[in-house]
């Protein structure tokens, strides 16, 4: 990443930060909450680079998420790098299972078989009273190493973690995607058996992709659990994992910083038509997912490319 | 618990299934398009049938009569909401990925959610009438209603029309050359354009009948469509896409896996119909009814 895209992620970060103690709570609220969200999309940009689709992220955000209330309603524990470490752990365990499976599947039956998986987890969920049923359960927010704090201030900790988690998942993943294996993924997008005439195997590839993207979506999960307060099993639920593959679509694979404005975009989207004309939330998503897919396939993040392809033809022709 | 209760419970849910998830089937067989607006076929029928019945029932006309106009009324619906669908954005993503077309779907099936609202509005329709016009019978101390018994009678004279439609007739011919081969079709003179918008148009009515034959014995609220899209794509992927046969067997699978579930474990009777279809995913991965490709470079 250079300087100055450097520079600008920080300056962006620093300002919804600073933002706290300006904006409403509100917007605070919507920032937190998207910046939750945007870490399962990023880990839907990372599966559509091997050229796959999950229709079921939706299972390791409802893991995250259901780790968090689990921990502190059963076991009382309520430190949140503990939590987050039991959740990552619990997915690192389900992603290697399932992505022992997975890994041999392509396309729509790529799709259908995570969400199978994430509605199976619905199913469980819905049908079990200790957890709350469909009703789900309450989370408290967390102690950071036994230091608990009041409620303005435990906001403000859960708001200032999650920039720091953000700030470094960007960091990181962005290296992952100019690196070797970042470059064999995109690869097994194009031609998947030309990486395997290389002496690569588009499985251990699309496996580790895999893992990567189901540890983003439980972090994102358990986030969003602190900051929403609460858990139910929608979080696993089929629409749950199309919206975000909405998201993901919008911002476009093109680069690691795309989720995290389409994110931010969605929330807003979503709470204004709600406000202003709620039986029209549908229509309006549909639409913009239309529009994207027929005009901008390459998402939001492609207008920018398309002006700089502008200035560089008006450039040669003058 | 009687095991024949339960086998009829599950025939009866099965046949209900295949209803809903032959029109599905049938468009990816021909099409490769595995439509999300299915579901919104389904709720588009249903409502219109309920609407029928409404207006049909306050004329106090005879009530056998109003079997002929809800159904032929949903089934009209769908072809209408399938034509529009068809000629209006279909036709021009046609060649696309296949993940591409189901995102496109999806984004009809969220407008066509919002546009129900705006028609039926949102509050539940009820159109019970011919659901217990025809009564109930008790079969092994059970009370059934004869209505769903029915149902399956419908089903299976859908499936042999289908199976006649396809297999016998000069148009089932050519949709066989269209799955098979479709630039050889074209050049074999086959109006492969036409094919696709009648095949289309009978996949949308199929799903707005399922919703039609349904829409009596339930309560029809928003949001149907997108709960009953998932159950159907269940059935097809364990069937295999695109098999009409595999439709009957995923039907019947995962109709009686349901009703075992609901009278002996009801805990598991949401988990019940994904873990088939996980189960027959896990051991063959195209589904039971189709073959793998080979791979190309």
């Amino acid at each position: 990443m250079d300087k100055k895209t450097h520079m600008i992620l920080l300056c962006c970060l620093l300002l919804i930060l600073i933002g706290n103690f300006i904006f409403p709570k509100w917007l605070t609220f919507l920032f937190n909450i998207s910046l939750a969200k945007a870490f399962i999309v990023l880990g839907l940009v990372i599966l559509m680079r091997v050229g796959l689709v999950s229709f079921g992220q939706g299972l390791y955000y409802c893991i995250g998420g259901y780790v968090a209330g689990i921990c502190q309603k059963f076991f009382g524990i309520n430190d949140f790098f503990m939590i987050l470490l039991i959740g990552i752990f619990i997915s690192l365990i389900v992603s290697f299972l399932l992505g022992l499976l997975l890994c041999n599947y392509r396309d729509i039956f790529f799709a259908m078989f995570t969400l199978a998986f994430s509605m199976i987890l619905y199913g469980i969920i819905v049908k079990t009273e200790t957890l709350g049923s469909t009703d789900g359960f309450n989370v408290k927010l967390p102690t950071y190493f036994t230091i608990s704090s009041s409620f303005a201030t435990g906001k403000f900790l859960i708001l200032l973690i999650t920039i720091l988690i953000a700030y470094f998942v960007i960091i990181y993943i962005r290296k992952f995607f100019n690196s070797e294996l970042g470059y064999i993924s995109l690869s097994t997008k194009e031609n998947e058996i030309r990486v395997e005439y290389l002496g690569i195997s588009p499985k251990i590839v699309i496996f580790i992709n895999y893992s990567l993207a189901a540890i983003l979506a439980t972090v994102g999960g358990a986030l969003t659990a602190f900051v929403s307060g609460h858990v139910d099993p929608d979080m696993a639920y089929w629409t749950t994992s199309g919206e975000f593959v909405f998201v993901a679509l919008l911002g476009g694979t093109m680069h690691v910083i795309a989720p995290f404005i389409a994110s931010i975009l969605f929330e807003f989207i979503h709470m204004y038509a709600y406000d202003i004309s709620p039986n029209t939330w549908q229509i309006i998503l549909g639409s913009i997912l239309l529009l994207i897919i027929i005009f901008l396939p390459r998402g939001l993040w492609s207008i920018g490319e398309i002006f700089r392809k502008k200035e560089v033809k008006d450039a040669s022709n003058s | 618990m009687n095991i024949l209760v339960i086998l009829l419970d599950g025939l009866v849910y099965s046949s209900w299934l295949f209803i809903v998830s032959t029109g599905l089937t049938l468009i990816y067989g021909v099409m490769r398009i595995l439509n999300m607006a299915h579901g919104s076929m389904y709720a588009i029928g249903a409502y219109t049938a309920a609407t029928i019945v409404g207006i049909y029932f306050n004329h106090g006309f005879v009530p056998w009569g109003s079997y002929f106009f809800f159904i032929s009324g949903a089934m009209f619906a769908g072809i209408i909401a399938g034509l529009l669908i068809e000629r209006g954005i279909l036709r021009i993503m046609y060649g696309s990925d296949e993940v591409i077309m189901i995102l496109v779907t999806y984004a009809i099936l969220l407008i066509l959610e919002d546009v129900i609202k705006f028609i039926w509005g949102v509050e539940g329709y009820f159109a019970y009438q011919p659901y217990t016009y025809l009564g109930r019978s008790h079969i092994f101390g059970i009370s059934f209603t004869n209505y769903d018994l029915y149902l399956i009678i419908v089903a299976a004279i859908i499936g042999v029309i289908l199976w006649l439609w396809l297999n016998k007739t000069r148009f089932g011919k050519l949709l066989i050359a269209v799955i098979n081969d479709q630039e050889i079709s074209v050049a074999m003179g086959i109006n492969v354009t036409k094919v696709y918008i009648i095949t289309f148009a009978i996949g949308c009515m199929l799903g707005a009948l399922a919703g039609g034959l349904t829409a009596p014995g339930i309560s029809i609220v928003p949001g149907m469509g997108i709960q009953i899209i998932i159950v159907a794509f269940a059935v097809v992927v364990i069937g295999g896409l695109g098999s009409i046969g595999g439709a009957l067997i995923g039907s019947l699978l995962v109709g009686m896996a349901r009703a075992f579930a609901v009278h002996l474990f009801p805990q598991i009777e949401l988990f019940v119909i994904y873990g088939v279809m996980a189960l027959v995913l896990a051991i063959r991965p195209h589904g039971l009814f189709v073959r793998a490709k080979v791979r190309k470079i």
